[in-house]
């Protein structure tokens, strides 16, 4: 048996839901599950706890094996430490706030459940809530019973399934700080099945992208959102500029690679295992495209120029979202944004003549696909 | 007003919902949580007392409960006495004809237990006869309840079914509905109305206790 600590999940299924799920998550890690619906987050997490049977896989904590099929091991949920807050938070509605938290202690004397119960709850920041049954509790409130009942359980294994779904946006917030605040207390690995990057992005050590019960990659957020690893991922991870062109020059003592983008040349930096003529798809993250100035010359001007004309130019807050239809190319559109008053200095508007560089350091190549272009 | 009618009536309503308490609880809960091939006809089959005429389910009852079939048969070599026409085979018939008011509301109970609330018992540690003592009885109660209390009312009221498995033996098949119709037919209307008029009020007292108590529940749960 092995003694790695720790959630280790390996998951093989072609039907009724295909899946082929595999990561792991350390002690005391916050791991991400990211995809869009119905792309089998929720179902891993279930395999994991054991309340959907995945006819091949396995999947271990702490070296104990949950499940084996190849060795006929598949423990039931209740035999699995495991501790699951519900999308819908799935509280017991006929028991109050400290009934559906005791409801999770069978497994300590019946003598030290009340106090071990109020303690949890006032972990969760609800004392005096401790009578309260679920319909007179507001949407936040029921989530930290949820909490409070999944650590109830003394879990190996932490499992949130869009805990932040249901409810308003400043609860939400508030609810991050104290799911952050929690994990500190917490050894454990966690795992937090969601939809929302931004959320993915703030709460997650690691995360893995599912898509059609797939784990495309698995990394920190931060690598997966610089380096998809394919076009598929950088389109799951919001990164819009994808594009499809072919090497033209490889210079690696420089560690310079010029892409032809059809007609455009775009330095980057090097890659290996790529020659000349071969056919790639790049990326480049929103962050790493400059506006030049219209006024006077910028800096960095010369790193990728590609002149055009804004398409659309939408304001959110204090950002201006931006779409450029380059001179050369206009049918491959780039997505970019700017402060409100940087946009609004430059006199940027739409059909404004403009020029961006994309700078090298963000461009990202990636294996070829079909796919990539597609915007 | 026969009393003794009306005593077998309450025995014969009280063990027929003593013995499809957890005949229905098993079966509803079977039905509401698994799907298998041939569910639509195990539906079928414990709605059809629903829309057979009582004296046609009441005629094959006797087919298959007499002294000649291969139950009655064996039944009479067993236990020394028939099925057909004594107490306990028109129990056995009343427990099978009131099936459907047993299991289907049990089944709709469990069906409205929403699938993480059962999956979220497992995740607390739950084992299968836990989760169903602890969570899914107190939540399926009002659809219980009320499955009782309709066997128990039909039980009381049914006729056709009755008259054909038990006949009309004093103290042994003949029940209340069956007290009333012998007493119109002999003229004593004033017999048959104080035996109406005291069914009517036990059937209408205890459909207002019971929705008074679904209600009351209902209240709780939020």
């Amino acid at each position: 048996m092995s003694t790695m600590s720790g959630l280790r999940v390996n998951l093989a299924q072609a039907e009724p839901i295909a899946l082929a799920a595999t990561f792991e998550c350390a002690e005391g890690e916050l791991h991400a599950l990211v995809g869009p619906s119905g792309s089998g987050k929720s179902t891993v997490l279930r395999a994991i706890a054991g309340t959907y049977s995945a006819r091949s896989g396995r999947v271990r904590v702490n070296g104990e094996v949950w499940l084996d099929t190849a060795a006929g091991i598949c423990l039931p949920p209740h035999r699995r430490a495991v501790g699951m807050v519900f999308q819908s938070y799935a509280l017991f509605p006929h028991m109050t706030a400290l009934g559906n938290v005791m409801a999770a202690m069978g497994h300590i004397p019946a003598s030290l459940r009340e106090s071990r119960g109020r303690e949890l709850l006032e972990l969760v920041h609800l004392s005096g809530l401790e009578h309260r049954r679920p319909a007179a509790l507001s949407g936040g409130q029921q989530q930290r019973v949820a909490v409070a009942r999944a650590l109830a359980r003394e879990p190996r294994v932490l499992l949130l399934d869009e805990p932040f779904a249901a409810v308003d946006k400043s609860t939400r917030q508030r609810l991050y700080r104290e799911i952050a605040e929690l994990r500190r207390l917490l050894n454990m690995p966690v795992v937090l099945v969601t939809h929302d990057l931004d959320e993915a992005t703030m709460l997650a050590d690691r995360m893995t992208v599912l898509h059609q019960g797939r784990s495309l990659q698995c990394g920190s957020p931060e690598e997966i959102t610089r380096h998809p690893a394919s076009a598929e991922v950088a389109h799951l991870v919001d990164v819009r500029n994808v594009f499809r062109g072919c090497i033209s020059s490889d210079d690696p003592q420089h560690n310079r690679l010029t892409i032809d983008w059809n007609g455009c040349p775009i330095v980057a930096g090097t890659k290996a295992g790529l020659r000349s003529g071969d056919g790639i798809t790049w990326a480049i993250p929103d962050g790493f495209i400059v506006l030049h100035r219209r006024d006077r010359p910028s800096r960095g001007e010369h790193e990728n120029p590609v002149r055009g004309h804004i398409e659309s130019l939408i304001v959110i807050g204090q950002t201006a979202h931006l779409t450029l239809r380059p001179a050369h190319e206009p049918a491959l559109p780039i997505h970019f944004s700017v402060p409100l008053h940087v946009a609004r200095r430059n006199r940027i508007e739409e059909t404004a003549e403009v020029t961006v560089s994309l700078l090298a350091e963000g461009i990202h190549i990636m294996a070829d696909t079909a796919t990539a272009g597609a915007e | 007003m026969d009393w003794t009618a009306l005593w077998l009536s309450l025995r014969l309503a009280a063990l027929t919902i003593l013995i499809l308490l957890p005949v229905g609880i098993l079966a509803g809960r079977w039905l509401a949580c698994h799907d298998f091939r041939g569910k639509g006809v195990a539906e079928a089959l414990v709605a059809l007392p629903l829309v057979l005429p009582p004296t046609v389910f009441g005629y094959y009852l006797l087919v298959i409960l007499g002294a000649t079939s291969p139950i009655g048969h064996w039944w009479q070599t067993t236990f020394g006495q028939p099925l057909v026409f004594t107490f306990t085979g028109l129990l056995l018939a009343s427990i099978i004809f009131n099936l459907p008011f047993a299991i289907q509301p049990i089944q709709r109970a469990f069906e409205a237990i929403p699938a993480d609330v059962r999956e979220a018992a497992a995740c607390c540690g739950m084992a299968p006869w836990q989760a169903l003592l602890k969570v899914e009885l107190p939540l399926a109660w009002p659809g219980i309840l009320t499955a009782m209390v309709l066997s128990f009312a039909h039980t009381l009221g049914e006729f056709g079914i009755v008259l054909m498995v038990g006949g009309s033996i004093p103290g042994e098949t003949r029940t209340i509905a069956i007290a009333i119709y012998d007493r119109v037919q002999a003229f004593d209307n004033a017999a048959a109305s104080q035996m109406s008029a005291f069914l009517l009020a036990i059937s209408l007292v205890t459909i207002a206790l019971t929705f008074a108590f679904s209600r009351r529940i209902g209240r709780r749960l939020g």
